[in-house]
């Protein structure tokens, strides 16, 4: 068995026991390979426990810079004896196996395709001065690390360097966690050279791009975007949002004369509580959100029908996991769109982004504060686990100084005072969107009565049915006018002319693209739509118009967008063809390539015969 | 129940408060509610206090949740933003009113199906947070909309016309006390000369002010077995207080015999009097009050009056150390860090 040759393209993949430290040398891994001007894809996999029980790290190390799972292992670091047999199974034909031979091999099954890179962590680590056991242990991943920088050719300076950053004004940490790089690497020197024929080589791929999770480039983009009120409960994988947020907050909207906060963050005593505030706060002029998960958006739902239907500003952040119930609580999934579109008893439609990575999480975030204040409704940003919680190599956070927030349409005591007619909930301006004002706003005009009953175009109570009626078709009204302003789809033609199309959204687009470029290798074509937001714009009838089969790639089991797809837009369902994955891994471009091309070639042996 | 709307006339000749306005100007629309019912009687209270205190109405959010005391923010202060939110969620709508803008004074109307019930757990957070409010709890022990059925504060033997109430009975009061709150008062709707300078004193208090007020359902819950009726709760009542409340700067009319007054002064000036109907009752000692109220409530007293007071009471705000100026009155300015700052943080991704 020849073993696996590759520059700049294969999978390493660590398998630890959570707790014990493994995470941070894993993310210096990545990043030792970022610096050296190589792109990688980087994936937890994590339980929902503290500690002991099996974590995974995925590092996919991509000359060619695809960023989605690609499937398989081609050097597995193997930690954790709870998982050791189901580990080195995972290891492609050719592939590696990084363990610590401090003590020899009996009774584990090994494979005879595999090239075993044996290293003594635990011996090594004796030579490390520590003065707790648990320090040497935590020194075993860095000594992993200082093995694999040997084993791959990493230059010396980048994980130097690195090291230098991440334990920056700590020098006995900086020393220590050195002499344990050393130790791998020197053994690695000494007993295993040139046996390892992967190799990460000095390149120019990763420019100005940057390494960052979605939750945190949502938390500054609801900084950028003018939030002043988080009410959140913790929930994975939502929480490190309103962490993120906290963060950035402390470092951008404290006053630096009185060191007061121009922020308000409550955790709250749970979901429904924390979506309350949310709409308290919006409803008195401030931009408030809260980030969530599935069970805490099913929590919500009273709460979402009341703020559709008294119209208040509101933003969710819906981070995605396994689903339904408690589900997989560390797993990802696209399995919330129909919870959200239609959120709450009667007759209700939401407004949902997907963001496709943390730079159009950062963005989206942004955004769905002025979305919000302008239709005067709840704006659902639906991430998921992958993005949320994964670093991400994306493009740098942009912002234009020259943008301004858009507050919607509150009406000033000055333009009341002006003569200016105010009727809560009356279609002025012919686009279905009311004025409103606020508390306090002015001393005699403007005044109106929020509420959840039914009421007129004056917000006064009325169970008339013609008072009821007039305002639940301005509020479908509102959503055309929503449609022309929310995110709109992106296109992507096909080099070839092509009757297939394919629709995606969300964290899938990364695997999408690299599907797309081995279907296309293979002479398969199809044109893509990117749905960006819901509901829809028009351009995705016309998409569908213009296929005469379209694959509707999703991460869940019920075809969620393709079922939202036929409800809103009419299509006849046979037009269009489920991509489903929903195991709780993020989706793998070599799923998606092997699912369309099968379907594609069957087609055309059918066409043929 | 009336159908017949309310005049906008007012008589040219009616006395003006500080800021001119006069009682009228505190009123909301007509009571959908039915005749006798106590909860009319708080909103006329309500409308009361807020005069004598020349409170500019527009400086007023009126909130509540679900039930026949939620509907009544439509009775006072038409003047004053409302929001009837849904059941038994009022507190934390409230709480995110009151963060977006401190400025405000925000009136909380819940009552106990409302509070004791489906929100209980809101109430017991909206406490605990000590959120700037006044939390006024209109107490009648049945759900009046769905016609009479037994709310979680109705006391164990309480007969309805058709079952009797086997379940311990929530108090409010006590709860409140043991959460944190830095006002707690019970009142009674029919003795307005104590419930309204209740509400001014929890008005001008700066924290969590929760008042239980009685306040009987003449429909389903003013029998002769019920310990929220009328009758019984004149029969029965154990004022430990009574109180006068005092804007800062203004003279002191009222005599007190002397020993028998204390003065309390709030965070911003103004003054309580108290004049104490229990030599032995002190509403600064938490503990005690607590261990008062258990024991009354065994001999079937209903305990009322300014149970429980923090002079130097902090609020959410304070706790969360807001800027002075109201969160939604920021400008981008204030908000958005900018473009680079944003090149700065990429920087730390790299």
């Amino acid at each position: 068995m020849q073993p696996i040759a590759a520059t700049n393209d294969f999978v390493v993949k660590f398998a630890n026991v959570n707790g014990s430290g493994s995470a941070s040398a894993n993310e210096l891994f990545a990043r030792c390979v970022l610096r050296m001007g190589v792109p990688v894809a980087s994936r937890n996999i994590f339980p929902s426990n503290i500690q002991g029980l099996p974590t995974w790290y995925e590092v996919r190390v991509s000359g060619e810079g695809w960023l989605g799972r690609r499937g398989g292992v081609d050097l597995m670091v193997a930690m954790n004896p709870q998982t050791w047999n189901k580990d080195i199974a995972e290891i492609e034909r050719g592939g590696y196996l990084l363990y610590d031979s401090t003590k020899p091999l009996t009774t584990q099954k090994l494979r005879d395709d595999v090239t075993l890179l044996g290293v003594p962590l635990t011996r090594l680590s004796g030579a490390l001065d520590v003065s707790r056991p648990r320090d040497r242990q935590l020194l075993q991943n860095v000594i992993y690390l200082g093995a694999l920088s040997a084993l791959l050719g990493f230059e010396a300076e980048v994980v130097e360097g690195l090291i230098g950053e991440e334990f920056k004004g700590k020098d006995k940490l900086i020393k220590l966690n050195k002499q344990a790089v050393e130790l791998g690497h020197d053994y690695v020197e000494q007993n295993l050279a040139g046996v390892c024929k992967l190799k990460v080589a000095r390149a120019d791929m990763v420019g100005d791009r940057i390494f960052i999770g979605g939750n945190d480039a949502a938390g500054l983009g609801a900084v950028y975007g003018g939030a002043t009120v988080c009410a959140w409960y913790p929930i994975t994988p939502s929480t490190s949002l309103a962490e993120a947020f906290t963060a950035h907050c402390r470092k951008h909207r404290v006053d630096p004369v009185t060191k007061q906060n121009k922020f308000a963050i409550v955790q709250a005593e749970d979901e429904i509580a924390a979506i309350g505030m949310v709409i308290g706060a919006n409803w008195n002029g401030a931009r408030a959100f809260t980030a969530t998960s599935g069970p805490g958006i099913s929590l919500m739902q009273e709460f979402f029908g009341l703020a559709y239907y008294a119209e208040v500003p509101a933003v969710i952040f819906d981070i995605q996991r396994g689903g339904p119930s408690t589900g997989m609580p560390t797993r990802t999934q696209q399995s919330d769109l129909l919870l959200a579109a239609y959120a709450s008893h009667g007759d209700t439609k939401h407004i949902l982004l997907f963001p496709k990575d943390p730079k159009e999480s950062f963005e989206f975030a942004a955004e769905a504060f002025d979305l919000a204040e302008r239709l005067q409704t709840p704006i659902f940003v639906m991430m998921d686990l992958d993005i949320g919680m994964n670093d991400w190599l994306c493009e740098p956070l942009v912002w234009d100084d020259s943008r301004h927030y858009d507050r919607g349409k509150v009406m000033t005591a000055a333009e009341l005072d002006a003569g200016k007619p105010f009727a809560r909930y009356l279609d002025v301006d012919g686009d279905a969107i009311p004025w409103r004002t606020l508390p306090g706003g002015h001393p005699t005009k403007g005044v109106f009565f929020t509420r959840g009953s039914s009421h007129d175009a004056y917000a006064r109570y009325s169970e008339e049915g013609k008072d009821y009626t007039e305002v639940m078709q301005r509020l479908l009204r509102k959503l055309d006018t929503a449609k022309t302003i929310i995110p709109q789809p992106m296109r992507r033609a096909a080099k070839a002319a092509t009757r297939w199309g394919a629709i995606h959204f969300g964290s899938t687009s990364v695997a999408m693209d690299e599907a797309l470029a081995s279907l296309e290798a293979q002479g398969l074509h199809l044109d893509t739509l990117r749905i960006r937001a819901f509901p829809f714009a028009d351009a995705v009838l016309d998409f569908i118009g213009a296929h005469e089969q379209v694959f509707v790639v999703e991460q869940n089991r019920d075809a969620q967008m393709l079922k939202l797809i036929v409800n809103e837009c009419g299509v006849d369902p046979a037009r269009l063809i489920s991509i489903l994955h929903y195991d709780g891994a993020p989706v793998t471009a070599r799923f998606i390539t092997a699912a369309i091309a099968e379907r594609m070639s069957l087609t055309r042996k059918e066409a043929a015969e | 129940m009336t159908y017949i709307a309310k005049p906008k006339f007012q008589h040219p000749g009616l006395a003006k408060n500080a800021v001119g306005f006069t009682r009228r100007d505190y009123e909301g629309r007509i009571s959908t509610l039915c005749a006798g019912c106590g909860h009319d009687s708080i909103s006329a209270a309500l409308i009361e206090a807020c005069y004598e205190l020349a409170i500019e109405p527009h400086r007023v959010a009126k909130l509540s949740g679900i039930g026949c005391s939620s509907k009544t923010p439509d009775y006072f202060l038409g003047q004053s933003h409302g929001f009837n939110a849904v059941h038994g969620r009022m507190p934390s709508v409230l709480t995110g009113a009151n963060l977006a803008n401190r400025e405000l004074i925000y009136l909380g109307v819940s009552g106990d199906g409302d509070s004791a019930s489906i929100g209980l757990g809101q109430f017991a957070h909206c406490v605990r947070r000590g959120v700037n409010m006044v939390y006024i709890c209109e107490n009648n022990g049945v759900y009046g909309l769905t016609k009479g059925q037994f709310s979680a504060t109705a006391d164990k033997g309480s007969r309805s016309k058709t079952a009797v109430n086997s379940d311990s009975p929530i108090d409010l009061v006590s709860l409140a006390l043991l959460l944190g709150a830095t006002f707690v008062a019970r009142s009674f709707s029919g003795d307005k000369p104590q419930l309204v300078p209740l509400l001014k004193a929890a008005i001008a208090h700066k924290g969590s002010a929760i008042l239980d007020v009685i306040s009987p359902c003449v429909q389903f819950n003013n029998n002769p077995d019920s310990t929220k009726s009328y009758d019984f709760v004149r029969e029965h009542n154990d004022a430990v207080n009574r109180i006068d409340f005092i804007v800062p700067r203004s003279e002191i009319k009222v005599d007190y015999a002397p020993g028998t007054v204390e003065t309390v002064t709030q965070h911003d000036g103004s003054q309580i009097k108290l004049a104490k109907l229990h030599a032995d009752y002190d509403p600064h000692d938490r503990a005690k009050a607590m261990a008062y109220l258990q024991e009354h409530h065994a001999k079937g007293e209903v305990v009322t009056g300014l149970l429980y007071i923090e002079n130097e009471a902090q609020d959410l705000h304070a706790h969360l150390n807001t800027v002075a100026t109201p969160l939604n009155a920021l400008g981008e300015k204030d908000l958005c860090p900018g473009a680079k700052a944003l090149e700065a943080a990429n920087e730390e991704y790299r």
